[in-house]
């Protein structure tokens, strides 16, 4: 601390972040407190800021039996499509992207740089700019409204490959000699040595790809037509009519509560593995 | 960078790189690369017959006026977003750099919103500003401002900016918090010997040297704003009104959509492709070598 502790120099970071954390908090807070009122309080515009009385109804008639007008889905299916959808893709993404790069680095091979291009090269190209070829060649596959179709081609990217890559190259090279010495195959020391070794790096990139798998928007849009195939984040836009009085904004509100809640509750209890997952994939 | 020892062989690596491979180019480089075809091609409105027209679809697109005024709107929301988020961060993370107590449950308290989906993100807002139920638009009208994002498109631009930019400000406040903390202390106390104040300080010493973290969280937040605030977009406004809040990205999605020219869509799309490569680009030439003096 180099300045005297004034009362400046103590209250007013305290001040500053106190207002930082209450405007980063508001916006669900209040969709909270909407999601415990009845429609006619929140559509007179009287809702104020503090719960009302059917917090355990408005929950109850989402979860089980959804919204009476725009898609009637139960939200626990939505829920449960995108517990899959996100699972699969960070799954996915760590089973072949620690394959490949335990090729790329423990292997001499013709065309490795290549390979090694190949893919890097996808980091320039997001599914937002090749949209409907790619639509159409997943409709071609006829993997319209399937998980297959919903995940596949979001797990194939650079960043698990980098990370990958990036780390085993920190494993010191003795650790290989000595493996051989053992006259341990590549499946022995992949097993023994690599993957125990990995495991910090598998469970940060598993929580920043839980995350991405969670919050897709863009594809599941284009790719689930039915809604029993619907992932809750897309419940949610369908919920919200322009016709805004026919929007049961209670019910909107409690889905948005319940689409947040599973990827907050995963950063906040595995923070450390967040961090650095986040910070190593920007590398 | 390569291993001293290593394995010897090809079938292995060749059957461990196949999976990822086959993703990549079925998913990946098939569909980009038929982009770029058929951006140079015309297709008749049955689909029927095509034919080679080099960069007239290119011409065609830049002599519509729609395509200028979602460049346009993408620059703004951009700009606003990435200035907004980046200034709001700098500020919180250089507080909770202080040695003050609760640093570590302010940092908790503010990384969460990450992990909000930009569509969420964008009904929370929505339902805060919505013109006739909103508790923020009824203050608005309470001081006389006649706020309606449906009808008025500066203020759906706003909310729109607003929504992203409270998504992204956990995102460079961690960034901002780690690139402080990595500044050593002995430089500000050196600082602060020779006579300068903390706002001095900040400009003079912390400022230049964190400028590589800001560089970098300038392009990721441009990325950020071009291609993952879909949601918002789509969720809020819908590109309207009038088309004021469709960004480029916004207009391939409603353009392929409305089922219009699969030639102009792909042009729209080969020109994001230059855009995502040339930030791409920026990005890995200037972070290696770091921005400051």
């Amino acid at each position: 601390m180099v300045e005297r502790r004034s009362f400046l120099n103590v209250a007013l970071p305290h001040i500053i972040l106190m207002l930082g954390v209450v405007i980063v908090f508001f916006p669900v807070y209040l969709a909270f407190v909407a999601s415990t009122w009845d429609p006619a309080t929140i559509i007179n515009g009287n809702m104020g800021v503090l719960p009302g009385p059917h917090l355990i109804e408005n929950y109850n008639r989402i979860l089980f039996s959804g919204t009476s007008s725009s898609t009637r889905e139960p939200v626990i299916n939505m829920m449960f499509n995108s517990l899959c959808m996100a699972v699969m893709i960070a799954v996915g993404k760590i089973i072949i992207s620690i394959f490949s790069a335990y090729a790329i680095v423990y292997y001499r091979f013709p065309f490795r740089m290549a390979a090694f291009w190949i893919i890097f090269v996808t980091l320039m190209l997001p599914v937002e700019v090749r949209i409907y070829p790619t639509y159409k060649i997943v409709s071609d596959l006829g993997l319209l409204d399937t998980y297959p179709g919903l995940t596949i081609p979001l797990i194939a990217s650079a960043t698990g490959t980098l990370l990958f890559r990036q780390f085993f190259m920190t494993i010191p090279d003795e650790l290989l000699e000595a493996s051989k010495i053992d006259a341990a195959g590549p499946f022995r020391f992949f097993k023994d040595t690599v993957l125990p070794l990995s495991m910090t790096t598998i469970a940060a990139l598993f929580v920043i790809q839980f995350i991405y798998g969670w919050n897709q928007y863009l594809w599941p849009l284009l790719i689930t037509t039915k809604d029993s195939m619907a992932t809750i984040v897309i419940g949610i836009k369908k919920m919200i009519v322009t016709q805004d009085a026919l929007t049961e904004w209670q019910l909107a509100m409690a889905t948005a509560v319940l689409a947040l809640l599973p990827p907050v509750i995963v950063v906040i209890s595995m923070q450390k593995l967040f961090v650095k997952g986040l910070v190593e994939t920007e590398k | 960078m390569d291993k001293r020892t290593v394995f010897s062989g090809y079938a292995i690596p060749a059957a461990l790189l196949l999976p990822q491979l086959l993703i990549t180019v079925i998913f990946f480089y098939l569909p980009a690369g038929q982009a770029v075809w058929q951006s140079f091609q015309l297709e008749d409105a049955f689909g029927t017959s095509r034919q080679f027209v080099g960069f007239e679809n290119y011409q065609i697109l830049f002599s519509k006026p729609e395509y200028f005024k979602a460049m346009g709107v993408t620059l703004v929301f951009s700009s606003a977003v990435a200035f907004l988020s980046l200034s709001i961060s700098l500020l919180l993370a250089t507080m909770a750099n202080k040695h003050i107590r609760g640093a570590g449950a302010y940092k908790t308290l503010l990384i969460w919103p990450y992990a909000v989906a930009p569509a969420v993100a964008g009904v929370l807002w929505l339902f805060m500003f919505q013109p006739s139920l909103g508790m923020v638009a009824q203050l608005l009208k309470r001081w006389g401002i006649d706020w309606n994002p449906l009808l008025n498109g500066n203020h759906a631009l706003m909310l729109i900016i607003l929504a992203a930019t409270w998504k992204q400000i956990s995102y460079n406040f961690l960034f901002f918090l780690a690139g402080l903390q990595s500044i050593p202390h002995s430089l500000i106390e050196a600082a602060a010997i020779d006579g300068a104040r903390p706002v001095r300080r900040f400009w003079t010493v912390i400022f230049p040297l964190l400028s590589p973290t800001t560089f970098f969280l300038l392009v990721v937040n441009i990325t950020y704003v071009f291609f993952d605030t879909f949601g918002i977009i789509d969720a809020v406004t819908g590109g309207g009104p009038a088309a004021s809040t469709t960004t480029l990205v916004f207009k391939v999605y409603h353009d392929g959509k409305s089922g219009g020219d699969l030639g102009l869509s792909a042009a729209q799309s080969v020109i994001l492709m230059v855009i995502v490569v040339a930030l791409t680009a920026i990005q890995f030439r200037y972070i290696e070598r770091k921005v400051n003096y």
